[in-house]
């Protein structure tokens, strides 16, 4: 059951393929926790270590990075950059004594709608077990 | 980068959406809570943000109250972000101080099993809206000189045709072919359908008219090596094969792919082919026409039958090549016809799938017919199977259309009519050019449709039969399509291009080359500033990915529109304090829904009912008859469906769509 109390989740999501995902998620009204907010960006290995850290540090349990994978327009490496940023994320939280399991990562595609959800529904369950 | 100063003066506008959001979204509340926010001189609800009469309130209010930063809280960006641009654009506003908020997509659909907690999610989206305008900046689009010249790669028909005229619309070509002779697949061409002109002699005419064009450079045994830079700018290094070891480098406006096709090899036993040498493929005997006369001889015997294979390759249910080639049972039947003109008494079998000689090329079919050719109907799964037997062919097959019975025949020549594979070396042509292919192996367009010569790179076109199987009208016309297009861009001065970059902080810069070493598209070049080396941004190159940001050890990369002030800012946004007083019940929602006027409606709305006034129509109906992209018909049109507007008629013939009606007027 979603409550105000809700685990809040800060997603990062890429313009051009991940947001249109989020979004059919919504026009399908496949429901996930209403305390799951979203950041647009181009590119998910354009996301800076600080803004993570930033989040977590302002009230947010946990940061969920839905990237492109191999679908990515800019850059071949790009899931390969994404997972230096998420290591370096990690080292980072470790420091500040955050969890690492509250920053999480999947290739979310412009209709992977339900696995959108599910992956919300997943990550909202594991933020409530680490409270 | 500087600190831009903080807006002080921001309008929120937040959408209804006709219900879609108000339904499940407290706009009321979070309009007085807006209201109270720092900078916030305006909080307003609307009915429909997009509606020509907000449009209009909205440029108004900009201006009345000198507002410096706007947020729209309505639907996906995907929808509307160009609409408010072009609103805060017509009231004089930069369109980078807008912020366009999702809390439909994102919000009042998405949590519309929980309306207390999405109003809250509501509020801290809009919060983070406001922040971000607070902390947004005026952009303004890069400006770019543009080359008029343009490198086409492949001479073949549609690369020369189009490189004469683009030369004669007044801009610099270089025709950049591999082979060691211009023409491609067309100077292996005998006599064409309908003029009788021999393929040989049209390359001849494009080669002359070619090097008579004192504004075209043509380059034979040559390809591309690398290309840099971005439209209107593009740096081309071309390798020079004659010369070994040299290149030249072009600066070029635009590039134009006319790179063509390859004939489909037949692999070894397919039917018959290198089990007998009297099994050939069509382009081969097409070249054993031309050169022969009087009689028709193969291997020094008389050719009396003949039987043609068709979709050789094609339309493969298990294999790669699913699509149809449509140009070769056309061109099967018209070299069968050139053997009855050319040499008397010898029989044309033509054992076949479907024929599709579209268009004018149906007279073919007819004329094939009447002269008495024999059309057998096989089956994918029940192939012919074809042996030799002494010097002649026996050819095993099971005839459609009588009855399914075996047939047998025999042949002194079988001709495997194969179809346009795309060509071998066209993954590496789409490394350089980082130009998409498709799952036939062709290269892709923008749309199939609406922008058929254009790439996903601007400024890199396609032209022919690269982008899939094509004749040669259809190759020129797509080329000179490409080439009007390619001038239309270059002939203007100047171009614009969005101004999403990064920029670096030179002081806190240290050249680590890290940020170069990450970046695809080498937008990143060393300078000196102050006695100091630094990174700089080559702006019409970069693509605005923001990769070079992460790598940066002294954070000095920032992205236009993602700053860490505005990003941080929307952050800080979510996570602020709202107490709204949660209240259910939509009467409110249903007072408005009476009393709201046509003019309200989003124009897509309008053309929408405007389309449905005669007849019901299908989603994908009423997309073609609006122009509309057929999402954003399903989405207004649900909407139109809950607030009866419209409603369901029945499945259409096919029981594939449902038909939509009107149900008010």
């Amino acid at each position: 059951m979603v409550t105000k109390e809700s685990p809040r989740i800060l997603v990062f999501s890429t313009e051009k393929i991940s947001d249109p995902g989020i979004d059919q998620a919504g026009l399908r009204k496949i429901h996930y926790s209403p305390t799951v907010y979203v950041i647009s960006v181009p590119c998910s290995s354009g996301i800076k270590p600080r803004w993570v850290l930033h989040a977590l540090q302002s009230g947010f349990d946990g940061v969920f990075i839905a990237a492109d994978g191999h679908e990515c327009s800019y850059s071949p490496r790009c899931p390969e950059l994404t997972n230096d940023i998420i290591a370096e994320c990690q080292r980072l939280m470790k420091e500040k004594e955050i969890n690492p399991k509250r920053i999480r990562m999947a290739a979310i595609c412009s209709v992977c709608a339900e696995p959108f959800a599910n992956h919300m529904n997943n990550f909202t369950k594991i933020l409530t077990e680490l409270a | 980068m500087e600190e831009s100063k903080k807006k002080q003066r921001i309008g929120v506008y937040i959408c209804h959406c006709g219900g879609n959001i108000s339904d499940h979204v407290d706009v009321k509340g979070l309009r007085d809570v807006m209201a109270g926010e720092e900078n916030v001189i305006i909080s307003k609800n609307v009915m429909f943000a997009c509606a020509d009469s907000n449009q209009k309130e909205m440029i108004r209010d900009i201006q009345d109250n000198h507002l410096d930063g706007i947020v729209v809280a309505s639907c996906s960006p995907k929808l509307h972000l160009h609409t408010f641009r072009g609103v805060a654009e017509r009231a004089g506003l930069n369109p980078y101080n807008y912020v366009q908020v999702n809390v439909r997509e994102q919000c009042s659909w998405a949590h519309s099993d929980h309306p207390d907690e999405a109003s809250l999610k509501a509020a801290g989206l809009i919060k983070a809206g406001i922040r971000r305008v607070a902390s947004s900046e005026a952009l303004y689009n890069i400006e770019i000189k543009a080359h008029r010249s343009v490198v086409i790669l492949g001479a073949g028909v549609a690369g020369m045709r189009a490189s004469i005229d683009l030369a004669k619309m007044g801009n610099q070509v270089i025709l950049v072919e591999k082979e060691a002779v211009t023409g491609g697949n067309l100077s292996r061409k005998g006599a064409l359908f309908p003029t009788g002109q021999k393929g040989t002699e049209l390359v001849e005419t494009l080669t002359r008219q070619v090097k008579n064009e004192p504004a075209i450079t043509l380059f034979t045994n040559a390809t591309i090596e690398k290309i840099t830079g971005s439209i209107g700018n593009f740096q081309v290094e071309v390798a020079i094969h004659e010369k070994a070891g040299e290149t030249l480098t072009f600066a070029t406006g635009a590039i134009l792919v006319t790179t063509g096709y390859e004939p489909y090899q037949p692999v070894e036993g397919e039917l018959g082919y290198g089990k007998s040498t009297r099994v050939i493929p069509i382009d081969a005997f097409d070249q054993l026409l031309e050169s022969k006369s009087g009689e028709l001889q193969f291997e020094g015997k008389t050719v009396r039958r003949i039987a043609f294979v068709y979709c050789v390759g094609m339309r493969q249910t298990n294999g790669n090549n699913k699509y149809c080639s449509r140009t070769c049972c056309t061109a099967a039947i018209h070299s069968s016809l050139v053997v009855h003109e050319k040499f008397k008494g010898v029989k044309a079998f033509h054992l076949y799938r479907d024929i599709r000689t579209y268009g004018k090329n149906e007279v073919l079919y007819e004329r094939s017919s009447k002269a008495g050719d024999i059309y057998l109907l096989y089956q994918e799964k029940e192939p012919p199977v074809i042996e030799p037997r002494g010097d002649q062919l026996l050819i095993r097959v099971k005839d459609q259309l009588t009855r399914k019975r075996e047939l047998e025949l025999e042949t002194d020549l079988v001709v495997l009519v194969t179809g346009m594979v795309s060509r071998s070396d066209s993954t590496t042509v789409a490394d350089r050019l980082k130009i998409p292919i498709g799952n036939d192996r062709f290269f892709n367009e923008i749309h199939p449709k609406l922008r058929p010569v254009e790439t996903v790179i601007n400024g890199i076109f396609l032209g022919g039969s690269c982008q899939g199987p094509k004749n040669i009208t259809e190759s020129v016309q797509s080329s000179l399509a490409a080439a009007a297009k390619i001038n239309a861009i270059i002939s203007k001065e100047t171009l614009f291009l969005e101004p999403i970059v990064a920029r670096i902080d030179p002081k806190a810069c240290t050249w680590c080359g890290k940020c170069k070493e990450v970046c695809e598209y080498e937008a990143i070049f060393q300078v000196e500033t102050n006695g100091k080396l630094v990174a700089s941004v080559n702006e019409p190159v970069c693509k605005g990915c923001g990769i070079c940001g992460p790598v940066c050890p002294y954070d000095a990369i920032d992205l236009a529109q993602f700053s860490n002030a505005e990003i941080e800012g929307m952050i800080d946004g979510f996570s602020d304090v709202v107490t709204l007083v949660q209240k259910t019940g939509t009467e409110e929602v249903t007072a408005t829904k009476k009393t709201v006027k046509m003019m309200d409606f989003p124009s897509e709305w309008r053309s929408i009912m405007q389309s449905l006034q005669e007849n019901p129509m299908t989603i994908p109906e009423i997309a073609t008859s609006t122009g509309l992209e057929p999402a954003l018909v399903t989405w207004h049109l649900m909407t139109m469906n809950k607030y009866f507007i419209v409603e369901p008629a029945g499945m259409d013939d096919s029981e594939e769509y449902y038909r939509y009606q009107l149900k008010i007027n």
